[in-house]
């Protein structure tokens, strides 16, 4: 008797422990996941408005400027097919540089403006992110069925 | 000529390994002394030749030979010589070399210290930890061999990560490398137990000091990096939930239950199949980290030195391993007899509870680093997982087990009474209640977070002070006679306990109170912080050993008085031209205050980043007393009695003085 | 069966990992391949005044090797190009990616030059429009100047048995 209700208490915690957690996983999942769009598919219009998600791809040269505040930047991403425009205020990582790959947190405007709220470009020198670099192959994917040569 | 000795060495330590693997284990199960003594010449061996071999690549480091491609990608001629020697362990290759080193080093450690155990459980035990290493030595030759000759050579180096190059990263990496491996002692006693049938207490004392030990260092290696990240990226995070964070965090969670539920394996006899699961899992997930850290699956930026094939035989070898001890585990378990029974409420079901919390708090870190990869797999998309799902799940799971900690070491074991209990706590808990409450309002009013927060601290150093008085009340002599003559193990377990009070005061005080501001500053500007004032006094250029840098110099004072003049930088590094922050920040006890340069602007004036840290300190204060406590138990005199008592053949009055502990 | 829930779930992930080992962007092919060379005109390194552009190797199989001074993992690829350049087997165009600091032809002269010609990719925007993600990448472009052959990562003998000579046979090479 004393070991059956030991072995109902263990299966009764776990379960409820069980469901707890899947409870919560499922709950933050809802609410924190972060998608991923390429500039081509943000203006294909297959990103939400009013959600974060993340942008990647190479920050267009000669497209940064940055304002009076010295803080408040502007810059353009590609994917060499489209372009996004971004602002973000705030202090650029070290490895943030036009011509390079970079991935952008934020919300989408209605005037087809990225508002970022991180900015990341943290890796190494020579190799972009692997998020702007899938954004990239995908454009010249696209690309590359569009021109018909 | 040097390379070649040190690859020469690693292919005859791979060799030693194999004897050191196959024979003993075979030996231990056919009764076959010869081979059961191969276990420790052939692990001593192997010790040497790995220690032979690190040392010759970190000969090639320090005389800059850049004939050797892991010199020539990770080092540079005018590297300093410090961060030349830990340049070895910088690239991946180096990485699996220390890897390899201190699996050798705790494999010894192991000859050394289990001549008190029967001949074919320590045959065993060092047999499979001779498995481990020879997988990793093959891992080593066949796809990530650190000797390799570039021909011809390179005229100059590719410099070190600049990340890196960084007094923290010096001992991050062999601390946690400490704790990963050491979990492979408890593993290879777990699997040795399974394969002998023979799984008790003893088994149990054997494991614990052990498996404390590898605890405490991995514990020292997180906070190392939890404080590099904090000081070094120049931004002032302290813990980011990345997947590499994430690599050494679960096994630590793993180890922190194993560590509980050993308790109760030696001390009652109970949960004997759950502490072999954990086991295996501690010392799984470290491999894990190893393989999600070293294959690229979860980030594949590190371009060519996340070669796919690498990751197969990482990924296979983690089959082997893995899925071999979890099915030994499946075959074995059923034999395992069950421990003395226990009370609802009882030591023993505390524990468990608290075993089950962690449990659910790894597996919802788990997720949360591979959703990403599952989804990728699955073809739904790119996703990222951050911070907020990570905090949204983290939290709620980890409170209970907090609060647990407090109340698990003042129960008694086997049944205890929950009114009894309750009325001796009432008070520590109304007191870590209201003041829970009312702090947050003395600052900025109600705040639900914080006061979680504090009360979870309040109430584990109330119930910490509480079990020392228990303990001191009864007894003779001086209060300093009383507290010297206390365990060992009582004061690791309370000054740990204490440092997980402190580490949540850290965290909650940091999270909830800490501002920050991005300012553009001219030359003379001022700005308020947190009742601080920043004046910016222009920034000047500063040569380095192996860049240059531009050096700020912000002058931070007080109702009027100077406190500081912080000297923030901005380096650039000469042979990978990767620019680099380096913040510049005065500690304190109760704030941190740190400034980190942003952009030149015109005219001399910079973007500037100032931050006011409040009690940012205590994580890592946390983390000393947690590791402090992790020595403290492990050393008790438990372990050495029952050491010296089974090795010397000892005299009646060692044996009685064991008796007495 | 419970105890063998632990195993199951291992294997599940492993499954997952090893779909994940195989998901490495670095695979996906090109979407170059089959499809004309971006064209491009840029200075060569060492002969100033005169410059390159792919409509220039019209009629020939080449390799179009990407490539920087200050790229260690090119270097070790070096020694394979030279003996591949002594063979003569196929032309060698290297792209040079990003040499801010003009190091190419120092370093050619000094270790050996297995380039038929080498074209300057100071801002490394021929790179974007032939998507490198990093050095060395090497394309092997038909005698119609269509991209054939994308591949990341140094040449060695191995690769190039098992992916280059296969391609350059079929090209009538």
């Amino acid at each position: 008797m004393k070991s059956r209700h030991k072995k109902l208490l263990a299966i009764g915690l776990a379960v409820a422990g069980l469901g707890i957690v899947a409870a919560l996983v499922l709950n933050a999942f809802q609410s924190n996941l972060v998608f991923f769009f390429s500039p081509s598919q943000v203006a294909a219009g297959e990103a939400p408005t009013g959600r974060a998600f993340r942008i990647g791809g190479l920050v267009e040269p000669g497209s940064l400027k940055r304002e009076d505040d010295g803080l408040t930047v502007h810059f353009v991403v590609t994917d060499t097919a489209k372009t996004i425009p971004v602002t973000y205020k705030g202090i650029l990582p070290d490895l943030f540089k036009e011509g390079k790959g970079t991935v952008a947190e934020g919300t989408l405007g209605p005037d087809g403006v990225f508002t970022a709220t991180q900015v990341l470009a943290k890796h190494d020198e020579n190799y972009m992110p692997p998020e702007a670099a899938h954004a990239l192959e995908q454009a010249q994917k696209a690309q590359a069925t569009v021109v018909p040569e | 000529m040097i390379p070649e000795l040190g690859h020469f060495a690693l292919i005859v330590a791979l060799l030693l390994a194999l004897a050191q693997g196959i024979l003993p284990i075979v030996g231990a199960q056919r009764g076959n002394a010869a081979f059961m003594a191969v276990a420790r010449p052939a692990a001593q061996g192997q010790f040497v030749f790995v220690l032979f071999a690190f040392g010759c690549l970190a000969y090639s480091f320090l005389t800059h030979d850049f004939s050797v491609e892991n010199v020539a990608r990770n080092s540079y001629s005018q590297l300093p010589a410090i961060y030349r020697f830990t340049a070895t362990w910088g690239s991946h290759e180096g990485s699996l070399l220390l890897w390899a080193l201190i699996l050798a080093v705790w494999t010894t450690a192991v000859t050394v210290f289990s001549r008190h155990l029967p001949e074919d459980m320590a045959a065993r035990v060092i047999g499979v930890m001779g498995l481990i290493s020879s997988g990793f030595l093959a891992f080593l030759l066949a796809t990530s061999n650190p000797f390799l000759r570039l021909v011809p050579a390179a005229a100059e180096g590719n410099d070190m990560n600049p990340l890196l190059q960084d007094p923290g990263m010096v001992l991050h990496p062999p601390m946690l490398y400490m704790g990963y491996v050491g979990f492979s002692v408890a593993f290879a006693f777990a699997i040795a137990a399974l394969l002998s049938g023979r799984l008790d207490a003893a088994w149990a004392r054997w494991s614990r000091p052990w498996t404390t030990v590898a605890w405490t260092f991995l514990t020292i290696g997180i906070a190392l990096g939890s404080w590099w990240a904090y000081y070094e990226l120049g931004w002032g995070g302290w813990w980011f939930w990345d997947p590499t964070e994430n690599a050494s965090f679960m096994p630590w969670l793993a180890g922190t239950a194993l560590i509980h539920s050993l308790a109760v394996t030696e001390k009652r006899g109970a949960f004997k199949s759950w502490t072999v699961l954990l086991a295996i899992a501690a010392f799984s997930l470290s491999l894990l980290g190893t393989f999600l850290v070293r294959s690229g699956v979860l980030s594949s930026v590190h371009a060519f030195a996340t070669d796919p094939a690498r990751g197969v035989f990482i990924l296979g070898f983690l089959g082997v391993v893995i899925g071999g001890s979890l099915l030994l585990y499946a075959w074995r378990a059923p034999q395992l007899a069950a421990g003395g029974g226990f009370g609802w409420f009882s030591r023993e079901s505390l524990l468990l509870a608290n075993n089950a919390f962690l449990i659910a708090a790894l597996g919802a870190v788990l997720l949360g680093t591979l959703y990403p990869l599952f989804m990728d797999a699955l073809n739904l998309g790119k996703i990222s997982v951050g911070p907020p799902y990570f905090n949204a799940v983290f939290i709620p799971l980890i409170t209970p087990a907090l609060f647990l900690a407090g109340v698990g070491p003042l129960v008694r074991w086997k049944q205890a009474s929950l009114p009894e209990l309750a009325i001796r706590l009432k008070w520590a808990f109304a007191v870590a209640l209201v003041s829970a409450a009312l702090l947050p309002l003395t600052l900025d009013g109600m705040n639900f977070m914080a006061s979680l927060g504090l009360f979870l601290a309040l109430w584990i150093v109330f119930t910490v002070a509480t079990g020392f008085i228990d303990r001191l009340k009864h007894g003779a002599g001086s209060l300093a006679a009383r507290l010297k003559a206390l365990p060992r193990a009582f004061w690791g377990m309370q000054l740990a306990h204490f440092g997980l009070a402190l580490a949540v005061t850290g965290a909650t005080v940091v999270s909830n109170y800490e501002s920050e501001r991005d300012v553009r500053m001219n030359i003379g500007d001022h700005v308020e912080l947190a009742g601080y004032t920043f004046t910016f006094q222009g920034a000047t250029p500063v040569p380095g050993p192996n860049y240059q840098a531009m050096r700020g110099r912000v002058e931070v004072s007080r109702d009027g008085k100077r406190l500081d003049v912080l000297q923030p930088e901005k380096r650039v590094y000469h042979a990978s031209g990767m620019p680099m922050t380096e913040a510049a920040i005065d500690y304190g006890l109760w704030r941190d205050i740190y400034v980190s340069l942003g952009e030149p602007l015109a005219g001399g004036a910079w973007s500037v980043r100032v931050y006011h840290k409040p009690f940012v300190g205590w994580l890592w204060l946390g983390a000393l007393f947690l590791a402090l406590g992790g020595g403290l138990a492990a050393s008790d005199r438990r372990y050495r009695i029952a050491f010296k008592k089974e090795t010397q053949q000892a005299g009646l009055a060692e044996a009685a003085q064991g008796q007495r502990a | 069966m419970k105890r063998f829930i632990p195993f199951i779930v291992f294997v599940v992930l492993a499954v997952f990992f090893y779909v994940g080992l195989s998901l490495n962007p670095r695979e996906v092919p090109s979407p170059f391949i089959g499809k004309p060379a971006p064209a491009f005109s840029l200075p060569v390194v060492g002969e100033p005044g005169r410059s390159f552009g792919p409509e220039q190797m019209r009629g020939k199989v080449w390799l179009l090797n990407v490539w920087a001074p200050w790229c260690v993992a090119c270097r070790q690829e070096h020694g394979f190009l030279m003996q591949l350049a002594r063979s003569g087997a196929v032309p060698i165009v290297g792209l040079n990616w990003k040499d801010k600091d003009r190091e190419a032809e120092v370093l050619l002269a000094q270790v050996g030059n297995p380039y038929f010609v080498v074209a300057d990719d100071l801002d490394g925007r021929v790179g974007i429009d032939y998507g490198v993600t990093g050095t060395p990448e090497t394309y092997v472009i038909d005698r119609e100047g269509i991209v054939r052959l994308k591949h990341i990562s140094p040449i060695t003998p191995e690769v190039w048995k098992a992916k280059f000579e296969p391609l350059l046979k079929e090209l009538g090479v």
